[in-house]
């Protein structure tokens, strides 16, 4: 008679069995030890490879792995040289900058100032800020290899700045013939002078990139500081591998299978509590806004008073409560251009800062005539960090007396409907939500929102001459306090006519081995520095 | 049977002209701009413009379409909108982890499941029974992300048996790659499991009263022969049929599983590409779905002929 086997036998076998599979798997983890490799989760996968036509924050990433920059902000905020050293003339029209020795792309050819002005040129096609400076650019020219020329028709105070700044679109130093590419078709070829190197055959888009060491990168000098100073690479190679899923990331890292983890929802973070060689911290010390944008366009946010109402009603804390859950990776703070910033002042922003005033909103409601006409609110569904806002912004406004029809969608379907200008009940809208990277936001030139042009503005389409006079003022600040001073005033003036509904700041923690080691505290996560340990 | 199969491969002809046509127009009827995506948040209205120019996204729709399907027709599946890559090129990297997967749930399903069920109707009413349609009711109501999920903080976590996430095909060694496909397979078997095991159970049950098993049973067979040699053979159509169904599911793509156990199959690329509108790639996942289920269907009648002499076509 046969007998069954034992229940710890079977159990047995099916080990042996993996146990082997395992020992197969030797080979690979050999190939490991031989070279120091770094396999991250970043926040989203990569599937746009040209850093300057997107101002997806992944692809930026993946620029700064590439690409090298001509000069970069500090910790400071102070424009530092980077692949260059940098002149501006007494009379503030002429800047030249002057290329450091041994820049080398990654085909081996020699950066030059030719591939430079290509650059700047099809940047300054993309980038806001690129073309206000473009706007009075009266000759860009490589005078040497190693010399560019830029010279202005009136000054320009901010323009160190503008091209130093880290996001969303700095400008990238491509090969020449890569950047004559129209600045409205993607480029095909992805070669840079960066710290690293893009793998072509290993990239599968949205699934994962390698980049390797760049042997011929000659890193800076200076110690290195956010986008600044010395870009040394201490692993040969570095994998971004992308996982749609929050858990099983984390689960991943808490198994050791992955090194890093550029994010970690903030409920999720007691799974890592109980992993003794994981790290969690926040790297990036500026953060994210969260933001409402009304729409000039259509009743009732045409009206000034309605929109004051709005602002009454919300209330930043029971916003940023629900979309984080823990205090301590959210900030109550009134200032538009981020309350690190130099820039940052909260002058104005009692009414979102200091709970919410729903009789105040009825008041104002009441006093601008408001009819009840319905508030088309989008509220994408599809988006972990865009989710919650609408809802709870929703709840507020109707309690404050609006009459609120709250439409869930997907991102896509509020990305392509918040383009349309036409009435809320003929596919338009009346506000949506969306979140910012500090840098994003930090002055009033970088900042989309304070563009007060109409048509030529950000969704929303506010026709603003005031705002704009102010941006013209800042333009021309010849210092720092006087820029100072004017963002101050930008900022009361959002308050008051509320241009956009500020939010507050929240920080989203990464998580690593504790064998990563030397990460540079960046509102960008960048792999220059690291260190893995055995 | 060769007439049969080429009168059906051609009946194919106009159901791929009809998805093609309707796959279209529905994307385009559908909410979504993907130049707003490839540029992103701070785009002007003129930038995007612009890039939709040069996406072809501006031309007229029956110029879009017959650009569209005149490439097709040369066997040119486009190039995706967002990552500027070969459309052929992402769905033949991503049709690897999902057919390897595939296959190997089918083969944990099929071997657990028709025994289970020809056993069940064996002991019809018995405690076996019982238990065989409990799992079975188990395996429906469970959702597979929780199976997933279960298998993961057992298998991986707390034995350390098998790695959490991640793919290796069969070219970087059998066991690397068994280790990695061994839980999503037996995830996404739970439910095909019940679904062949109580199928398999009706059409034995079916078949065990027939004359024919009488009779056999009476001229002294094996019992082991009356099950799996007349009564499995002739209990097989229907279990082909959901065979079929299932592994032609498998392929279309499972998002869920693929994304709990971060396999980069199918199932994942068609969800991205539909959140960024990717037009190409849907278009071409689509149509490649819809030429699945035909390929399966006709593989499945054919294999009829072959368990049941009876039927010829």
């Amino acid at each position: 008679m046969k007998t069954l086997r034992p229940l710890s036998a079977l159990r047995g076998s099916l080990a042996a069995t993996l146990m082997a599979g395992a020992t197969m798997l030797t080979p690979l983890a050999a190939q490991a030890e031989e070279e120091k490799v770094i396999t991250a989760v970043m926040h989203s996968g990569l599937r746009v490879l040209d850093p300057v036509i997107t101002t997806a924050h992944i692809t930026r990433n993946h620029g700064y792995m590439v690409y090298d920059v001509l000069t970069a902000v500090d910790e400071n905020f102070q424009p530092q040289p980077q692949m260059a050293e940098f002149a501006v003339s007494d009379d503030g029209l002429t800047y030249t900058f002057t290329l450091r020795d041994g820049l080398k792309f990654h085909d081996g050819a020699p950066v030059t100032g030719a591939d430079v002005v290509a650059s700047l040129t099809r940047w300054g096609k993309r980038d806001s800020g690129g073309q206000m400076i473009f706007d009075v650019t009266a000759n860009l020219e490589a005078t040497d290899d190693k010399t560019v020329v830029w010279t202005l028709s009136e000054p320009f105070p901010p323009l160190m700045n503008v091209i130093s700044k880290q996001s969303a679109v700095p400008p990238f130093i491509m090969p020449k013939r890569v950047a004559e590419t129209s600045a409205d078709e993607t480029i095909t070829e992805y070669i840079g002078s960066g710290p690293f190197v893009f793998e072509t055959d290993l990239y599968e888009p949205g699934v994962s990139v390698t980049y390797t060491k760049f042997d011929d990168y000659v890193p800076r000098d200076e110690s290195a500081s956010w986008m600044a100073g010395g870009k040394v690479v201490n692993v040969d190679k570095v994998v971004w591998t992308t996982m749609p899923d929050s858990l099983t990331a984390i689960n991943a890292l808490a198994a050791g299978e992955i090194d890093y983890l550029e994010q970690v929802q903030v409920d999720l973070l007691p799974i890592l509590q109980s992993a003794p060689d994981v790290t969690v911290e926040t790297r990036d010390p500026l953060g994210y806004v969260t933001i409402g944008r009304p729409n000039f366009l259509h009743p009732p946010f045409d009206n000034k008073k309605v929109r004051q109402a709005a602002l009454e009603a919300l209330n930043q804390e029971d916003v940023l409560a629900t979309m984080m859950g823990d205090p301590e990776y959210y900030k109550v703070c009134g200032a538009i251009f981020g309350c690190d910033t130099p820039l940052g002042d909260e002058a104005g922003s009692e009414p979102i800062t200091s709970g919410a005033h729903p009789d105040k909103a009825k008041a104002l409601l009441e006093e601008a005539g408001y009819d009840g006409t319905p508030i088309v609110l989008m509220a994408p569904t599809d988006v972990v960090s865009l989710v919650n806002q609408p809802v709870v912004a929703a709840q507020a406004l109707r309690q404050a007396g609006f009459n609120v029809d709250m439409q869930p969608m997907d991102w896509q379907t509020v990305v392509n409907r918040r383009a349309q200008q036409s009435p809320p009940a003929e596919g338009g809208w009346n506000i949506f939500f969306t979140n910012w990277m500090v840098p994003e936001i930090s002055d009033p030139l970088i900042n989309v929102m304070v563009n007060g042009r109409g048509d030529d503005a950000w969704f929303g389409w506010p026709t603003d001459d005031a705002i704009e006079a102010l941006r013209s003022d800042f333009v021309a600040a010849a210092s720092d306090a006087e820029r100072k001073e004017i963002a101050v005033k930008i900022q009361e003036h959002v308050m008051d006519n509320v241009n956009y509904i500020h939010l507050g700041e929240y920080t989203m923690p990464q998580a690593r081995q504790n064998t990563i080691q030397n990460i540079i505290p960046s509102p960008v996560p960048v792999f220059w520095n690291m260190t893995k340990g055995d | 049977m060769l007439s049969y199969i080429l009168k059906r491969v051609l009946a194919t002809v106009p159901v791929m002209i009809i998805v093609a046509v309707f796959v279209f127009l529905l994307l385009r009827l559908t909410p979504g701009d993907p130049a707003a995506i490839l540029a992103g948040d701070a785009a002007t209205p003129a930038q995007l413009e612009r890039i939709r120019d040069n996406l072809g996204l501006n031309d007229p729709l029956y110029v879009q379409f017959f650009t569209w399907t005149g490439q097709m027709l040369q066997g040119d599946l486009g190039t995706s909108l967002i990552s500027n890559t070969s459309v052929s090129d992402m769905i033949a990297s991503r049709l690897g982890p999902t057919i390897n997967i595939a296959v190997m749930t089918i083969i944990i399903s099929v071997l657990l499941a028709v025994p289970m069920g020809v056993i069940a109707a064996w002991r019809h009413r018995t405690w076996i029974d019982f238990a065989v349609m409990s799992f079975s009711v188990l395996g429906f109501s469970v959702p597979v992300f929780v199976i997933g999920y279960v298998l993961i903080q057992i298998f991986a976590i707390e034995l350390r048996w098998v790695p959490v996430q991640g793919y290796a095909a069969p070219s970087d060694g059998i066991g690397n790659f068994f280790i990695r496909a061994i839980l999503p397979s037996l995830t996404l078997a739970t439910i095909y499991v019940a679904l062949i095991a109580r199928m398999t159970r009706a059409s034995m049950l079916e078949v065990l009263g027939e004359d024919y098993i009488r009779t056999a049973r009476a001229k002294g067979v094996r019992e082991n022969t009356v099950l799996f040699r007349h009564a499995l053979r002739n209990a097989a159509v229907p279990i082909l049929t959901i065979i079929g169904t299932g592994f032609a599911l498998l392929i279309s793509g499972v998002v869920v599983t693929e994304s709990v156990f971060n396999i980069p199959g199918i199932g994942r690329l068609t969800v991205d590409a539909i959140l960024a509108r990717d037009y190409p790639v849907i278009q071409a996942m689509i149509l490649l779905t819809a030429g699945i289920y035909v390929l399966v269907n006709l593989l499945v009648d054919i294999s009829y002929s072959i368990f049941d002499p009876r039927i010829r076509y």
